[in-house]
């Protein structure tokens, strides 16, 4: 009945059975998937496009591990469809960089030490990177004394409450800080 | 998860349409839905994704208002200069919910329409009305430290989980709904919500397949205008107590005030009696005092919940007094 007016796109016609195609672009590279619908876009990162580096801790949207960019913006992966991002740009911490060539985020989590088991580093470094520019375009924050102020200080207080949605169970917390603040400080995060 | 076919929807009449089919549900930003749906609690056969509709942009309305499209994400409206310098209570609460990246997701109309965290109504293996209508209610003489104590019933005390609803509450703010056959309707915040009464699973006047387009901010009323959030972790967590307050006072005297409440009740709560207990008194603690009182006359605890109450009235009291400070002027 709606076929006239919705595009097709990504319509899948059986009860769920069907496959249905996305094509994402991953860390600058255009990847097409067939996937179903339930799929979210953690899990085609990760058992699809083997890009093992975003990681699944709660799968609930509380724990930060599966962050990723989505058009430059941090995202929880594990609460969004995959089906949902059709010619969307996606960076994942593969896309950031490599062994040999850190992002200055990267670099500083290991100047730092910003972590213990690792788990959670991933998601800390993309929510990082995400937050960075949030605070670069002058996003207030729970811990903005004025809102209205569109300078943001970026102060521990300020980091701690911007990072509040990436957990460490292993309470790396002040070295976390100390990377973002010296990732921040030495230049473009 | 169980499966389901989805669809993208290009034009709002079209995911009307779309959305009138059995079973179907609207996606947007997802956080929320997505969440129940990998718990077997919301049970959708077909998502129509209204994530790229052009309902994203913030507008000037006639008159000083804006108006806020349905499917802005919460980051976009806390960050909008006009929001923060003329609705700074809206944007206060949005960056007091949730966490950077579900702000990032999650829509205007989603936060709406969002469901309670209860933890009976997340536990599929217990009694709830909300998720099965006749059920029965765990959390009334179960563990309730985080259920209502305003709004509540014999059916249903969970908590409306939204801190940006109590800003809007607070703000008059009005929603519009577009339904099958074209039909546009405007629904104040106020009777957007149902209390829970015998069918706490109709949360809202939401009619089947209409969409929230918009949410439609009037002129910002005169005041101070605040948001406090009183929670178990200083961050990313929902409210046991918040309050939204907008204070205009001159010469020691309350000329007019808003007050609403979240954290506290079945749905986002318009503090009448406290508006009233403010409106012509002197900006002193006692009249915070008697407006809080005011407030929480009707409460009624469940007894883990208990401490809501006072813990209530001291937020407001607080509230109120930063939000009667003079504004200064320049």
């Amino acid at each position: 009945m709606s076929d006239s007016v919705t595009r097709a796109v990504g319509r899948s016609r059986d009860e769920g059975d069907r496959l249905t195609t996305v094509t994402l672009h991953v860390n600058h590279q255009e990847r097409r998937l067939a996937v179903d619908p339930r799929t979210s876009l953690l899990d085609a990162l990760r058992e699809q496009l083997r890009l093992g580096g975003t990681k699944k801790g709660c799968d609930h949207g509380q724990c930060g591990a599966c962050t990723v960019l989505v058009n430059g913006r941090r995202v929880n992966s594990c609460l969004t469809l995959a089906v949902m991002h059709e010619g969307d740009d996606v960076v994942t911490i593969e896309g950031l960089g490599d062994p040999g060539d850190l992002h200055p985020l990267q670099a500083a989590f290991v100047e730092c030490d910003g972590f213990q088991c690792g788990y959670c580093t991933p998601g800390q470094i993309v929510s990082a990177v995400g937050m960075l520019g949030e605070v670069a375009a002058g996003w207030p924050s729970h811990a903005t004394a004025d809102v209205a102020d569109p300078r943001i200080a970026l102060t521990d207080e300020e980091i701690r409450e911007r990072m509040s949605g990436n957990l460490c169970r292993c309470a790396a917390y002040p070295n976390i800080v100390a990377a973002i603040r010296g990732a921040a400080a030495g230049g473009p995060g | 998860m169980r499966s389901f076919t989805y669809e993208r929807a290009v034009a709002a009449q079209a995911a009307v349409a779309a959305a009138a089919r059995d079973g179907a549900k609207f996606i947007s930003g997802g956080t929320n839905l997505l969440d129940l749906m990998k718990l077997g609690i919301e049970r959708p056969t077909h998502l129509v994704d209204i994530s790229r509709l052009p309902l994203r942009d913030i507008e000037e309305l006639p008159g000083g208002g804006l108006r806020i499209g349905a499917q802005a994400p919460n980051s976009d409206v806390a960050a909008d200069i006009r929001v923060r310098t003329r609705y700074p209570v809206l944007t206060q609460a949005l960056v007091s919910g949730a966490s950077g990246q579900l702000r990032n997701k999650a829509s205007t109309g989603g936060n709406l329409v969002q469901r309670t965290r209860c933890p009976y109504f997340y536990d599929t293996a217990a009694a709830c009305n909300k998720r099965e209508p006749g059920a029965g209610c765990a959390a009334i003489g179960g563990y309730n430290r985080t259920h209502a104590v305003l709004g509540a019933g014999s059916s249903c005390i969970a908590t409306h989980p939204s801190d940006m609803a109590v800003a809007l509450t607070a703000l008059e703010a009005e929603i519009e709904l577009l339904g099958p056959g074209a039909s546009v309707r405007r629904v104040g915040i106020a009777d957007f919500y149902r209390l829970p009464g015998d069918t706490p699973h109709i949360e809202t006047v939401l009619r089947p397949a209409e969409m929230i387009t918009s949410v439609l901010l009037p002129p910002p009323p005169p005041g101070r205008q605040l948001y406090r959030k009183v929670r178990d972790r200083a961050s990313y967590e929902f409210a046991l107590v918040s309050v939204a307050a907008v204070v205009s006072a001159g010469q020691g005297t309350i000329d007019s005030a808003r007050v609403a409440l979240g954290g506290v009740a079945t749905v986002p709560w318009r503090a009448v009696e406290a508006e009233a207990a403010l409106r012509g008194r002197p900006a002193t603690t006692a009249t915070y005092r008697a407006a809080a009182e005011a407030a929480m006359r009707d409460a009624v605890g469940q007894g883990h919940n208990d401490f809501k109450i006072e813990l209530a009235r001291r937020t407001l009291c607080r509230t109120l007094a930063q939000a009667a400070q003079p504004v200064r002027s320049g």
